[in-house]
């Protein structure tokens, strides 16, 4: 996308307000200030710029998806991206794992008292990009401020409307033994940039977030017509937790190959220094896909196509047995079972 | 990746399988003294590639699991105290305490932060000059050394507010306390290759000697643990018993002289408890009266020695190999990771946990569950 003019700097004066006040949450002057110079200029939306209560939108016919979800990131600012991109993509993954297309978003703010403008105006700057990327319109939004210390920097809510253009049912009941399990790039990138920079761990090569809206590559797929039975974004938990999730309800097992998991060497690194499996961890750029077998050949070139950071693999499938469990062949050739785990990994001692 | 693909290497692996089963002529057990080494068999199934005659046995090799559960109460009550801030390794923060864990400590206001080494504790007590930082030194050698390089460091920049709740403790009593119990099942052992990084072997040759067991000092991927096997079983075949260094790529015979000048200069050894296995006589580490200053105890009082068995518990017999997981009636249902009623099942390394998360399937197959 070219660089927009007003992203050059933000709109609000530094040496006037560097940063954030509870006034800014009040109701009066500097709230509007807020609002017309700094969310409307950067997701200049003509509803936000009506200043009412909500945005009135046209209900398109059909199916609708509707999801919400909270971001408390922290270190706001990771390799590969910002609480803002993250905030935009979650919510655009979510409505895509029902094979929606993003329409709109709202988005509430909740402000610690004295973060800087500017990291605001980044932030905001962040989401008004992803937003575009993924053809979806940042519509409403809400502000709070509140004392220092109650909140650390920023806490962002989003929520997205999106339209579903298809007939497919996809959801982990539409599984079918025989379907192929495709995982669509290297995983773990995610929990692993984001705890390097939190910890202040350092390791040869920086690891970067694998955050990415899926909206438009979950479109092509749908567009090609590629049989889609089940998705479902890889984040808190990882590819285990989607995969046992899924094998639960529906009530078949599946089998998953190590040797086709892609794991960068920088993660790998990492996971063995910590004790962490990255198989349980978070990824913002990651789906597993199950489609009818016979189309999986086609979704792993479109997919292929649709990004340079993807590289995706059929990871295994679903078997007839019903037991509602997920196994992995590992690369020696043995068996095990992939569970949930009780709790977050902690790195472990030794 | 250098040193992780070539030990994952699935044809070296099935060559090792293949001439472990050609040389077993009859029963054998062999322990792995090491958690990690627990965990990586499992995780892989690598005794899902040996012949039916050679038993895998768990042993104690877990720090998590055999903290006893007086020095977790200890822990709790000097983090959930004001003015205090609790540094710990993150699995020890849900090892389970007579009543709670750290992390509900935590949740009811304790400031305790999660570290990845002792030193990030000494740099939380500099930028906290008000405020009593204590680390929960716990570990084998393989920690011990950085625990103790932590105290020396806080001396040089003369630190007040520092102080380490030990407990650590030392893997060749251990494995005395297995040789000599009478109903002892261990034929072989797998030593634990990080700690003998420190350490050295040359202690274990005193107790290859003298209770004529192989020792293999082994490292932690796959193609380490089943080279480590071989070995041993092709000395219990030939009926020699030595100590053998597979993990020759970090491990030499005196260890790592500097380590060990740090923690004889910092640390002291002392009778110490064991989850699982009680009271071991010179198995431990205390800070010693030089630095005194830097000890926990010294600072919020002594450690009240408690013994700390479950009942139905049977993480004892776990620890010296007399019996197996899947032995116990309480596995997987009134114990399980999230509520352990031992040593075993409370951290990933334990092999109770190891079973719980990887195994459980064979355990439908036996219909236990």
């Amino acid at each position: 996308m070219d660089a927009d003019p007003r992203e050059k700097e933000c709109p609000i004066p530094k040496d006037k307000y560097p940063h954030i006040r509870m006034a800014h949450g009040g109701g009066g002057r500097l709230m509007h200030e807020l609002i017309e110079k700094l969310f409307v200029a950067a997701f200049y939306s003509s509803s936000l710029e009506s200043e009412h209560d909500s945005a009135v939108i046209h209900a398109p016919s059909g199916r609708l998806a509707y999801t919400t979800d909270s971001y408390v990131i922290q270190p706001i600012f990771f390799p590969g991206g910002d609480i803002g991109k993250l905030a935009v993509c979650g919510t655009v993954n979510d409505l895509a794992m029902s094979g929606a297309r993003p329409l709109y978003i709202s988005v509430g703010f909740i402000l610690e008292e004295g973060l800087e403008i500017e990291t605001l105006w980044k932030i905001c700057l962040s989401m008004r990009r992803e937003a575009a990327n993924a053809g979806a319109k940042i519509i409403t939004g809400d502000t709070k401020v509140v004392d220092k210390g109650k909140c650390d920097q920023i806490y962002i809510n989003t929520a997205g409307i999106g339209i579903i253009e298809h007939d497919l049912n996809i959801r982990p009941s539409s599984i079918r033994p025989g379907d192929a399990v495709i995982l669509n790039g290297d995983i773990g990138r995610h929990g692993m940039a984001v705890m390097a920079k939190r910890e202040r761990l350092s390791f040869d090569t920086e690891i970067e977030s694998d955050c990415i809206s899926l909206s438009d590559v979950i479109m092509k797929l749908l567009e090609a017509g590629i049989e889609i039975h089940c998705l479902r974004d890889l984040t808190r938990g990882g590819l285990a937790t989607a995969c046992v999730e899924i094998a639960r309800s529906s009530k078949f097992r599946i089998e998953l190959e190590e040797k086709s998991i892609i794991i960068s060497k920088g993660v790998r690194g990492a996971c063995e220094m910590l004790g962490f499996d990255p198989i349980y961890v978070a990824n913002e750029g990651r789906f597993v896909m199950f489609v009818k077998p016979g189309d999986a050949g086609k979704a792993l070139v479109i997919i292929n196509a649709a990004d340079h950071d993807f590289s995706p693999a059929i990871i295994g499938k679903v078997t007839k047995e019903e037991s509602g469990l997920v196994t992995l062949k590992t690369r020696i050739g043995t068996e095990r079972i992939v569970d949930m785990l009780s709790g977050e990994q902690l790195p472990r001692i030794c | 990746m250098k040193y992780i693909d070539e030990y994952h290497n699935p044809r070296a692996v099935a060559a090792f399988a293949e001439k472990i089963k050609s040389i077993t002529s009859r029963d054998w057990n062999i322990m792995e003294v090491c958690g990690g080494q627990t965990h990586a068999i499992v995780r892989h199934g690598l005794d899902q590639l040996l012949p039916d005659r050679i038993t895998l046995l768990h042993g104690p090799g877990c720090p998590v699991c055999v903290t006893p559960l007086s020095i977790i109460d200890k822990a709790i009550e000097i983090a959930g105290r004001e003015n205090v801030i609790f540094c710990s390794f993150g699995d020890m923060m849900r090892v389970p305490g007579s009543a709670g864990d750290l992390f509900s400590v935590k949740s009811a206001g304790g400031d305790l932060r999660v570290v990845y080494s002792p030193l990030d504790a000494l740099r939380i007590a500099q930028e906290n000059p008000d405020k009593e930082v204590v680390f929960f030194g716990i570990g084998f050698e393989t920690t011990a050394p950085a625990n103790a390089m932590s105290i020396l460091q806080a001396g040089l920049v003369g630190l007040e507010n520092f102080s380490v709740l030990s407990a650590m403790v030392l893997i060749p009593p251990a494995m005395e306390v297995i040789l000599s119990s009478d109903n002892n099942k261990v034929d072989a052992f797998l030593a634990a290759g990080h700690v003998c990084t420190v350490s050295g072997f040359e202690q274990y040759e005193e107790l290859s000697a003298g209770y004529s067991v192989p020792i293999v000092v082994t490292g932690f991927e796959p193609l380490d643990i089943i080279q480590g096997i071989y070995m041993s079983l092709a000395q219990l075949e030939d009926g020699r018993a030595m100590v053998e260094n597979q993990y020759s790529r970090s491990v030499k015979r005196e260890g790592n002289a500097e380590a060990r000048r740090v923690m004889e200069d910092v640390l002291t050894i002392v009778d110490r408890r064991w989850r699982g296995l009680g009271m071991i006589e010179s198995s431990g580490l205390a800070i010693s009266d030089k630095y005194r200053q830097y000890d926990a105890e010294e600072k919020f009082g002594k450690v009240d020695d408690i013994s700390d068995q479950s009942g139905e518990c049977i993480s004892a017999e776990i620890l010296k190999g007399t019996r197996k997981p899947f032995d116990c009636p309480a596995f997987g249902t009134r114990c399980t990771p999230e509520n352990p009623l031992g040593a075993t099942m409370v951290s990933s390394e334990g092999a109770c946990s190891a079973y719980y998360s990887y195994r459980k399937l064979d355990l439908q197959k036996t219909g236990l569950e």
